[in-house]
């Protein structure tokens, strides 16, 4: 079992080294996100009240479209040079390798999430009237959700034809109940008028659920052949 | 196959004819909607019989990633693309009925907004096995057929809350039906699962076919005689 975090760490290590020096995805990543959002407040134009109705729905669409610009770099590198199939005959296991993943990029969503969020507040004027802190387990959760399937998913699109609009046409039917969840959870937590607490624990069962599932079947995809 | 067939689309598709033959004038018009209700002989059947044949792409999908075996595969292919065809059956005739019942051609209602997410999650599907190159096409379907699994009764809990406006289920649900009216239906189920199966049996036939002259193509390939010596 230490081998395995052992691994994972290692790869998470090299991922985030590669990506401190040549900030691809996180500069990618931030840049369109900062262009959604400005495109949507010139679409809509919204009074502060409105707002914090849409906030939510408009600041998950924003983290939901840059999140597919990092996964889709995800395995990229790891095609150069055959490195993922030198990996695959290593007696190393494949699941580190996809946590490791998976962590990197919710490292990389999270850095986004936290460098628009202020942006995003001020462009609309939010103020939430709920429990505020309550956003902090929404994001985690709401990012790993789309993390953990986009990361599976980009696996899954590597041998595909037209590779990049495969992963969004993957991910994103299937990300839908996660997105209500945040979506309804943000929006309720803004406004202040209910609970969120059954939106939070539905993305929890539904991170659970996908990990479980994409742990179980990761071995399958990476060595199909 | 080929002296069973005919004879099985000929049945089909006499019980298809009578079956439009009760809807439309046998079954008793509706008191409050008038005959516009009578697509619901339409609309209600596709969605039991798309039921049927997406469980049988998950079942055959589950069975794929055991047992590998490709029969198991062609199996969850011919599942579902006509599946998918009952679910584009259902989300057209729906608003066709909805337009003069409820003046809408669509509301996002639990009901439609989940079968329309079924619809999307299925047209993904599809679009990864076109899109998939060789021979790990079944193994990344099979798994994404299992993510559809567990992701549908997510779908349901997270717009459970929405305010129905769709008619309450008759079977297991609460509404109520006349009985003339529930004879009609399970006719018309019967026939339109007799026709999706008549679908599918020919699908998953041309499906093994052509695997079999792709592994010939592959075979041949082997065994020809380098050109280039």
């Amino acid at each position: 079992m230490s081998s395995f975090w052992a691994i994972t760490a290692a790869t998470l290590a090299k991922d985030l080294r590669l990506e401190w020096r040549s900030k691809d995805a996180i500069n990618s990543m931030l840049f369109f996100a900062l262009l959604v959002v400005v495109i949507f407040s010139f679409s809509f134009d919204p009074t502060a009240e409105e707002s914090r109705h849409i906030a939510g729905g408009l600041i998950w669409v924003a983290f939901l479209f840059a999140a597919v610009v990092a996964l889709n770099q995800t395995w990229a590198r790891e095609m150069r040079n055959a490195v993922l199939d030198a990996y695959r005959v290593s007696p190393a296991p494949a699941n580190p390798l996809f946590l490791a993943k998976a962590f990197g990029n919710f490292i990389f969503v999270s850095i986004i999430q936290a460098l628009m969020t202020p942006l995003f507040t001020v462009f609309y004027n939010l103020r939430p009237l709920g429990p505020a802190w309550q956003l902090i387990p929404v994001a985690i959760l709401g990012s790993w959700a789309l993390v953990v399937n986009g990361t599976f998913f980009a696996a899954m699109s590597l041998h595909t034809r037209s590779r990049e609009i495969m992963l969004p046409i993957l991910l994103f039917p299937f990300s839908i109940p996660a997105l209500v969840a945040m979506v309804q959870a943000t929006n309720t937590i803004l406004t202040g008028q209910d609970s969120a607490k059954f939106w939070i624990v539905l993305l929890l069962t539904y991170d659970v659920v996908f990990t479980v599932a994409c742990l179980l079947l990761f071995e399958t995809v990476l060595d199909a052949e | 196959m080929k002296k069973a067939f005919p004879i099985l689309a000929i049945l089909t598709a006499a019980l298809l004819g009578y079956a439009f033959y009760e809807a439309m004038f046998i079954a008793p018009t509706d008191q409050m909607q008038g005959d516009v209700y009578r697509i619901i002989y339409y609309h209600v059947p596709s969605g039991w019989t798309m039921f049927v044949f997406f469980f049988t792409n998950f079942g055959a999908s589950i069975v794929y990633l055991i047992r590998r075996n490709p029969k198991a595969d062609a199996v969850a292919v011919a599942a579902a693309e006509v599946g998918l065809v009952f679910c584009t059956v259902v989300l057209v005739t729906g608003p066709l009925w909805a337009r003069p019942v409820w003046g809408i051609w669509w509301t996002w209602d639990w009901r439609l907004t989940s079968t329309l997410v079924l619809w999307l999650i299925y047209a993904s599907y599809l679009i990864l096995r076109r899109f998939s190159t060789g021979g790990q096409t079944p193994v990344l379907a099979a798994a994404l057929a299992v993510f559809g699994a567990l992701d549908m009764p997510l779908v349901y809990f997270s717009i459970w809350f929405f305010r129905t406006q769709h008619p309450q289920p008759v079977v297991g649900g609460g509404g109520s039906i006349d009985p003339s009216m529930l004879r009609v239906w399970m006719i018309s189920w019967a026939a339109f699962l007799c026709f999706g199966w008549l679908v599918f049996w020919l699908r998953y036939r041309l499906e093994i076919f052509k695997r079999e002259v792709e592994e010939t193509h592959s075979l041949e390939a082997m065994l020809e005689e380098p050109r280039f010596r």
